[in-house]
């Protein structure tokens, strides 16, 4: 299988020096994209997944210092990548799609002229050549009268279209890998569910892989084929979309999933899960499971934790002291209540 | 095995409570990181006591009467010189024979009283013409903006030279002048900051809770816009300072025999290939106050501003 | 039925937005029309997409949007009968409270929590000045903050923490009625399930009204008992929690429901059949305002208004279901 694996990624750390020590935002992620596969990265604000993404790209901030056992893109080892190099990529194999459709096209340039520039910086001089793939993606991802838009500016447009065209315009090169951060976080929920759908759609057609960074679960589950849950720069549990959601087996997984109301499954009224406490400083030396003073199952062990996952079948795994029955067990009894 | 207790290590054990420091903490612990701050204030304080003591300096016979001429000891030279030197006059005297170091230090006092009210006026004006521009917006804006165009439509030089030659030169004249026509960068700003500030949810919430508009301006936004405001009033001081300088230098600011920095340079200009030091000394004071402010004041800019992050 | 503690009757709200310099204005119908019932004692959702007015309508409802130049409101917004536009700020402050979406923007930067939070007790004048803090500490407990809080700057706190902090300060008067515009669209997963079970907690023990305004249908279903859907500055339905979530009429309404994202991976991502058309609230379309995005559209869509046909309990604003009543009646 690993013939078919766009990306691989394993032990991806993270450090940024800040005035009070070194902040480890990403400690040791391992993952890989297959094609035509969405690998999910879930987690809640400061738990590293946005930083991962932009580790992928090559777009940290300079003062962060990236190490990686190892980073395959397409077969290349992209670690050692010079900008001028990872520029070349970004783009053309690479393509993102970020959070703000409203920030990351520039107001000044009209739509078709953004969406040809990267064709012919990266593809082809030739300018019609380029007008007419503009035209077919803007027609791919749903934009009516495609040929017109070309001549608009993006203030022109609403949230969902402009989100549309940035998905255009990541398409734009034909890239191997889309790295879609937030996506739809912005966008009202029924342009939400249609952007996801758009992109599966897409996805399958051109046979991409897809890493798409979110802190929504009900979007991971409907979207998702691998889950990364992330907390506090590590993996907490990953393994395919429905094993994770079916048998959530580390604590906050569990926890995380009895946070969300759920229409026509929790009573009106009811009391929701809640995971208390919050997200621990990473700054310094850190040992043991991050979770450990937000967790009910926590215990001495937990302190000096080697973070070693925990493999069950089909690459379900998680990083927990627990054994999976007791952590099935747990989670199940949790449930209920 | 349901251990509900939290883990025992301390540095996560503390996580529910609150980790970061105090804003002032914070402040505090930038203020000490911050050289440029730190020289800037160090150069300032030093300059300010030094011409707030000058009184009590002179009283104590450390510095003599700025005003005392001695025919018989002109152009004195400074201590550096072997030549004409007299110790009662470390740093010379003019060509009259008054005291060179008594007029700087009395010349910083100058400086430093048109500095500052003219700060303390313009950013009055500006202030409440900003701030009320940025709150209300629409009709008022408009008219703010007006009157700042029109301001800005005016050389600030002319117009004062003008008007020293229509009321007659004296010190409360340069001030008005200044104070009346360097309000434009506060009133820019303010009214930048305070729209800003207005649409901001804690505005709403005071205004939902019942707060009168004069309330909401002086203790709800205006603590808000304070940090930059210092900034601008830094910047607008030093400003000052200088277009004192030019004015006096030019006869139409501090009138003789007042110890004005400018005026001096002004004095010195004739001598100035035989006697440098005479344009040195005041052009050297001059730099060092007004590079002190600005350190100051884009130190505190950093310090400060960062607060609002 | 219980009492009605707030109502609007037919509010409208239209900006005189700018069309670009000398090109004059025109109008912007933020909100057209509505009538909305509050019940005491009761939660009542108010969902709709980004640029419905819902946002509007909570600003009208705490007495902030007043008619400026070229802006009009008209209608009444009615507390127990009395018109919010004609009492006084003060008076309304006391019964009315907001919570906002953004816990990082709701609280002064520059002061501490202690005086936020006193701030209400202080501009009203409430009760003897020297137990202003046993009430700070009282209701700082109340939403589950710890008395050293009281002292911090709003940047040290985290977002749940500025959240338990607004909705403290909006508690401290005791109001009736609280306005939750997005109260945890901000935040955390973890954080929202928390505040949540607070705002429920709070309701029952001090016997709050709320009107809950929201995009997220999950929570609303969560904590309404009663719901109204909003498009375009309309109530295009309205109906009982139960009713509206098992049984949807409107388009939109089933639209909006079926594009909600339950966690559960054996569902794909749901199509919603929406156009991607959204209409200009500037120009708005003519006839029913839904139509250009309406799976169900029918030729009267475009040419005629619905007009609202209220059926048990039930409000709607659909041809689809106007037409039915009229053979019925």
């Amino acid at each position: 299988m690993s013939g078919d694996n766009i990306l691989e990624v394993q032990n991806l750390k993270v450090d940024i020096p800040v005035t009070a020590g070194m902040l480890h935002p990403v400690r040791g992620v391992s993952f890989t994209v297959a094609r035509g596969e969405t690998l999910c990265i879930v987690g809640e604000s400061g738990c590293g997944k946005s930083l991962t993404s932009l580790a992928l790209m090559g777009l940290l901030p300079k003062t962060a210092i990236r190490t990686a056992d190892r980073m395959d893109f397409l077969g290349q080892d992209i670690r050692d990548f010079k900008e001028r190099r990872m520029a070349a990529l970004r783009g053309v194999k690479m393509a993102m799609i970020f959070q703000e459709p409203m920030t990351s096209l520039n107001p000044a340039y009209t739509i078709g002229n953004q969406l040809m520039e990267v064709y012919r910086r990266h593809i082809s001089k030739n300018g019609s050549e380029a007008r007419a793939r503009a035209i077919f993606l803007l027609e791919k991802v749903g934009i009516s009268a495609a040929a017109s838009r070309l001549s608009q500016y993006p203030h022109q447009l609403s949230g969902g279209l402009r989100q549309r065209v940035m998905i255009a315009m990541s398409l734009m090169c034909g890239p191997d890998l889309i790295i879609a951060d937030e996506p739809t976080t912005a966008l009202d929920v029924t342009i939400q569910a249609q952007i996801l759908h758009l992109l599966a759609e897409l996805q399958d057609e051109f046979e991409m892989g897809m890493i798409l960074i979110t802190h929504d679960l009900g979007v991971v589950a409907r979207v998702a084929d691998q889950v990364q849950v992330m907390y506090a720069g590590t993996t907490v549990e990953e393994g395919p979309c429905q094993a994770v959601f079916d048998n959530p087996l580390h604590p906050y997984t569990a926890g995380l999933l009895r946070c969300i109301p759920v229409p026509g499954k929790a009573k009106r009224g009811s009391k929701l899960g809640s995971v208390p406490g919050i997200v621990p400083n990473l700054v310094g030396d850190l040992q043991g499971c991050m979770f450990r003073n937000r967790c009910a199952h926590a215990s001495s062990i937990c302190e000096t934790l080697s973070g070693e996952p925990t493999r069950i079948d089909d690459g379900h795994a998680f990083t927990c002291r627990l054994t999976p029955e007791e952590a099935a067990k747990t989670a199940a009894v949790q449930g209920v209540a | 095995m349901t251990d509900a207790s939290p883990s025992s290590q301390p540095s996560l054990r503390i996580a529910e409570e609150i980790l970061e420091p105090s804003p002032m903490a914070k402040l505090r612990r930038r203020i000490f990181k911050n050289y440029s701050f730190l020289i800037g204030a160090f150069i300032l304080v030093l300059i300010v006591s030094i011409a707030l003591l000058a009184p009590v300096l002179e009283a104590s016979g450390w510095i003599q009467d700025p005003y005392a001429q001695d025919l018989s000891k002109r152009l004195n030279n400074p201590f550096w010189h072997e030549k004409k030197f007299d110790a009662d006059h470390i740093l010379g005297t003019d060509k009259v024979g008054r005291d060179y170091l008594s007029r700087l230090v009395y010349g910083a006092q100058i400086s430093l009283l048109i500095g500052f009210s003219t700060m303390i006026i313009s950013g009055f004006i500006g202030t409440v013409l900003g701030v009320s521009a940025g709150y209300f917006g629409g009709r008022i804006d408009m008219v703010v903006n007006f009157i700042i165009n029109t301001r800005l439509a005016m050389p600030v030089f002319l117009v004062a030279m003008a008007a020293v030659v229509a009321f007659g030169a004296s010190l409360l004249v340069v001030i008005m002048v200044l104070g009346l026509f360097l309000w434009d960068r506060f009133a820019v700003v303010m009214r930048s900051i305070t729209m800003q500030a207005r649409d901001l949810d804690y505005v709403k919430a005071a205004r939902a809770l019942g707060c009168s508009t004069p309330y909401i301006i002086v203790r709800e936004i205006f603590p808000n816009v304070l940090s930059s405001l210092t900034v601008v009033a830094t910047v607008e001081m030093a400003n000052a300072i200088l277009l004192e300088a030019a004015l006096s230098f030019l006869g139409f600011g501090v009138q003789a025999p007042t110890p004005s920095w400018g005026l001096m340079l002004n004095e010195g200009r004739e001598y100035m290939f035989f006697s440098a030091w005479l344009l040195a000394l005041p052009g050297g004071c001059l730099f060092l106050l007004v590079l002190a402010i600005n350190l100051f004041g884009d130190g505190l800019r950093d310090v400060a501003l960062e607060r609002e992050r | 039925m219980s009492e009605t503690a707030l109502r609007t009757v037919d509010v409208s709200c239209v900006f005189e937005v700018s069309q670009g310099f000398m090109k004059g204005t025109k109008p912007l119908r933020a909100v057209n029309g509505v009538s909305l019932n509050i019940p005491k004692g009761r939660v009542v959702g108010l969902v709709g997409e980004s640029g419905c007015g819902k946002s509007t309508m909570a600003n009208i409802l705490l007495g902030l949007q007043k008619p400026t130049s070229g802006d009009v409101m008209s209608g009444d917004s009615l507390y127990y009968g009395q018109q919010t536009g004609y009492l006084d700020r003060k008076k309304i402050a006391r019964r009315i409270q907001p919570i906002f979406q953004d816990p990082y923007s709701s609280l002064n930067p520059t002061k501490t929590i202690h005086s936020i939070v006193c701030l209400p007790l202080r501009i009203h004048n409430i009760g003897d000045p020297s137990k202003w803090d046993k009430k700070v500490y009282d209701i700082l407990d109340l939403v589950g903050l710890p008395k050293r809080v009281a002292q911090s700057y709003p940047s040290q706190m985290s977002g749940g923490q500025r959240q338990r902090v607004a909705i403290a300060r909006a508690l401290i008067m005791k109001p009736e009625v609280v306005i939750c515009d997005e109260p945890t669209s901000a935040l955390d997963v973890s954080v929202q399930s928390q505040i949540l079970n607070l705002l429920q907690d709070l309701r029952q023990e001090l016997g709050l009204t709320y009107l809950l305004i929201s995009h997220n249908l999950a929570v609303v279903e969560h904590m309404a008992d009663r719901v109204a859907v909003m498009y375009l500055g309309r109530i295009v339905e309205e109906a009982d929690a139960n009713t509206l979530f098992d049984d949807p009429r409107h388009p939109y309404t089933k639209a909006l429901l079926g594009s909600v994202l339950t966690p559960d991976p054996s569902l794909g991502v749901p199509d919603t059949h929406l156009g991607t058309v959204f209409p200009n609230p500037i120009d708005p379309p003519s006839g029913c305002s839904f139509h250009p995005r309406c799976s169900e559209c029918m030729d009267i869509c475009s040419k005629k208004a619905p007009k609202p046909s209220v059926e048990g309990g039930r409000m709607i604003e659909c041809h689809r279901y106007q037409t039915n009543e009229a053979e019925v009646a």
